[in-house]
């Protein structure tokens, strides 16, 4: 780990999908703490519960029992307007899709974080330029995303993420819709850039060949963590 | 995030173009039909709207329109005349007769008597001529649809054009010879027969014998009478009707909604209209939203809020709402430019703008509610769904 702070506080979560007879546990009483500094996997079999509980972490969803904290604001008890801003300013987003917005420019695409918290276009823009320089695409800033290969369109997302200097950067399956050179090179940029600074990083993933690049592994089945491994990999 | 907004609208160009082309074509159909209705009913009072010197119409007390003819007794003229407040007053004759053509067949044409002294109540426009001439033997004013079309010689070329008839042509009225002396402008009627203009005594003559032959008084108020006042005060006086020109032409109006097919036929149509342009454009519009649906979630995920979400749909139904009436009502009005001077009735008025506007309006806000709806209900987490 890279601190003592916390930056995600999970206990006994859970998380029930549907009423009565079509009830599904997805979260079935997580515990979880995630450091500053740390870079966190998720890993586990599809329906086990980690995309629901990135989710969780992430604010935008309510857990049904149990508390979440993230930089020690418990999320549950915020209102949807507090929980909307306490997202824009302190939870950076990588998606597996990218979900880029098709009809924005990518520098564009990077400078929305900045402009949902209320910072002027012609600012924004300037430092989406600047932060798209940092992962290697300064020189396509006026490119629309389907000019990009997708390991550039990961980085178009990893700035988007990075831009608003969050503290906890949440990512969903970021390499797998990537060969496995560019997914280790996208791996490389986000331990990099979200560590750096002592950001909190969460991965939820499949793949097994980023594996190494995590801090702490969590293991999951059933919305349970079956287990919790330190990586015994030096990046 | 309103450019944000717009570029979503405006970035995929295909789908943009099929929003505002879906709106274009709803205000045009919510415009079009309209337009050519108020031309036609229009058209039922455009005899009244031409004859504008005189401020009051007398007539026969069952006329239900302008078209109703029910003849009055010359003398009915002078007890007009002798109603207080009334400047002068000149009688006016109008009747469908028979014109015999070059060729040989006939056509039916109203003939309209003006009176021989003044000539109130002439064509408004002469082309050719003056209603001065009127005055010659045998004069008649032809209008000038009439002298294109329907009372043109044919042509002496087999399938050639026909020729219109010209000043100094002559016409067989009623068995009763007759000189073009002059062409006139006039507007179109319903009943789209040529207009004929003539001198009430020979008008008079052209008509079959009947007692009775004075179609209409057209009464000139004193400076400053209440027209009200003096309508009521000359059916008091002499028992036949009395109306300000705009009571006839309301008269004329509401005898064709009440009594033709015209309105139901037309509201059917424009009704039909309204439903298809509103789906057309509603379901885009809808679309387009869902389409988008994604992009929203990703938004919300990011912390955008309901509200700044609200926004931007809204933003995003006004811009497509104002380039597509705009477009629509265009559209409309070029149609009306090119088929102006044709047969076909059109009239833009004002108030059809402002209908469509309104409708246009309805469908928008209508279509950014629902996806406004959508947007609202949309649980953020779908952004890590694939």
């Amino acid at each position: 780990m890279g601190a003592d702070v916390l930056a995600v506080r999970c206990r006994n979560v859970v998380k029930i999908y549907g009423t009565g007879g079509q009830k599904v546990t997805a979260l079935g009483g997580i515990d979880l703490d995630i450091a500053t500094g740390e870079l966190m996997m998720l890993v586990g079999p599809s329906g086990c519960g980690k995309t629901t509980l990135i989710s969780v972490i992430a604010g935008i969803l309510d857990q049904d029992e149990g508390s979440c904290e993230v930089f020690g604001k418990d999320l549950a008890a915020m209102s949807d307007q507090e929980k909307l801003k306490f997202r824009a300013s302190h939870i950076g987003f990588v998606f597996q899709a990218f979900n880029l917005l098709p009809s924005l420019t990518v520098a564009e695409n990077v400078s929305v974080p900045l402009l949902i918290n209320g910072v002027r276009r012609a600012e924004a823009e300037r430092r989406a330029e600047h932060i798209l320089e940092q992962v290697g695409l300064g020189d396509r800033t006026t490119f629309l995303p389907s000019q990009l290969s997708g390991g550039q369109q990961q980085r178009v997302a990893i700035a988007r993420a990075l831009i608003h200097d969050p503290g906890l950067i949440v990512c969903d399956e970021p390499t797998s819709a990537l060969d496995h050179e560019t997914g280790q090179t996208v791996m490389q940029l986000l331990k990099r850039t979200v560590l750096q600074k002592n950001r909190a990083l969460v991965i939820v993933t499949h793949d097994a060949r980023i594996f190494d690049f995590a801090d702490r592994t969590a293991e999951m089945d059933d919305g349970r963590i079956l287990r919790i491994e330190k990586s015994s990999v030096t990046n | 995030m309103y450019h944000i907004a717009l570029k979503m609208l405006t970035g995929d160009r295909g789908k943009y173009l099929g929003i505002i082309m879906g709106l274009t074509f709803a205000s045009l159909i919510m415009t079009q039909q309209p337009a050519i209705f108020i031309g036609l009913m229009t058209r039922t009072y455009s005899f009244i709207t031409d004859v504008s010197l005189p401020d009051i119409w007398v007539m026969d007390s069952k006329v239900q329109f302008v078209d109703d003819i029910k003849p009055l007794q010359d003398t009915e003229l002078y007890r007009v005349r002798g109603v207080s407040g009334v400047e002068w007053a000149t009688p006016m004759y109008k009747g469908l007769l028979r014109v015999r053509l070059a060729n040989g067949t006939f056509q039916s044409c109203f003939v309209v008597g003006l009176d021989d002294a003044t000539l109130i109540g002439g064509p408004p426009v002469m082309l050719e001529g003056s209603i001065e001439d009127l005055r010659r033997s045998d004069g008649v004013i032809v209008d000038i649809d009439g002298a294109r079309d329907k009372l043109a010689r044919p042509s002496r070329e087999p399938d050639g054009k026909s020729v219109p008839i010209k000043v100094g042509d002559s016409l067989e009225v009623n068995d009763h010879r007759a000189i073009v002396v002059g062409i006139a402008k006039v507007s179109r009627t319903f009943q789209a027969q040529p207009i004929i203009y003539t001198t009430y005594s020979r008008a008079k003559s052209y008509a079959p014998r009947e007692r009775k032959l004075l179609s209409f008084i057209l009464v000139k108020a004193k400076p400053g009478q209440d027209l009200s006042v003096l309508t009521r005060r000359i059916r008091e006086s002499t028992g036949l009707a009395a109306y300000t020109r705009k009571e006839f032409m309301d008269l004329t109006y509401d005898y064709f909604m009440k009594n033709t097919g015209i309105p139901i036929n037309f509201g059917i149509s424009v009704l039909l209209g309204f439903m298809v342009g509103a789906a057309i454009a509603g379901q885009t519009f809808y679309n387009f939203t869902l389409d988008n649906l994604r992009q929203f979630g990703v938004l919300k995920a990011m912390g955008t809020s309901n509200r700044v979400l609200l926004q931007m749909i809204l933003l995003q139904a006004v811009l497509v709402g104002a380039v597509g009436y705009g477009l629509g009502v265009g559209s409309t009005a070029l149609f009306g430019y090119f088929m102006s001077d044709t047969i076909l009735a059109f009239k833009f008025t004002w108030q059809l703008l402002v209908f469509s506007g309104v409708g246009i309006s309805l469908i928008c806000v209508f279509a950014a509610i629902i996806s406004i709806l959508k947007v609202i209900r949309l649980e953020p987490a779908v952004v890590f769904k694939n």
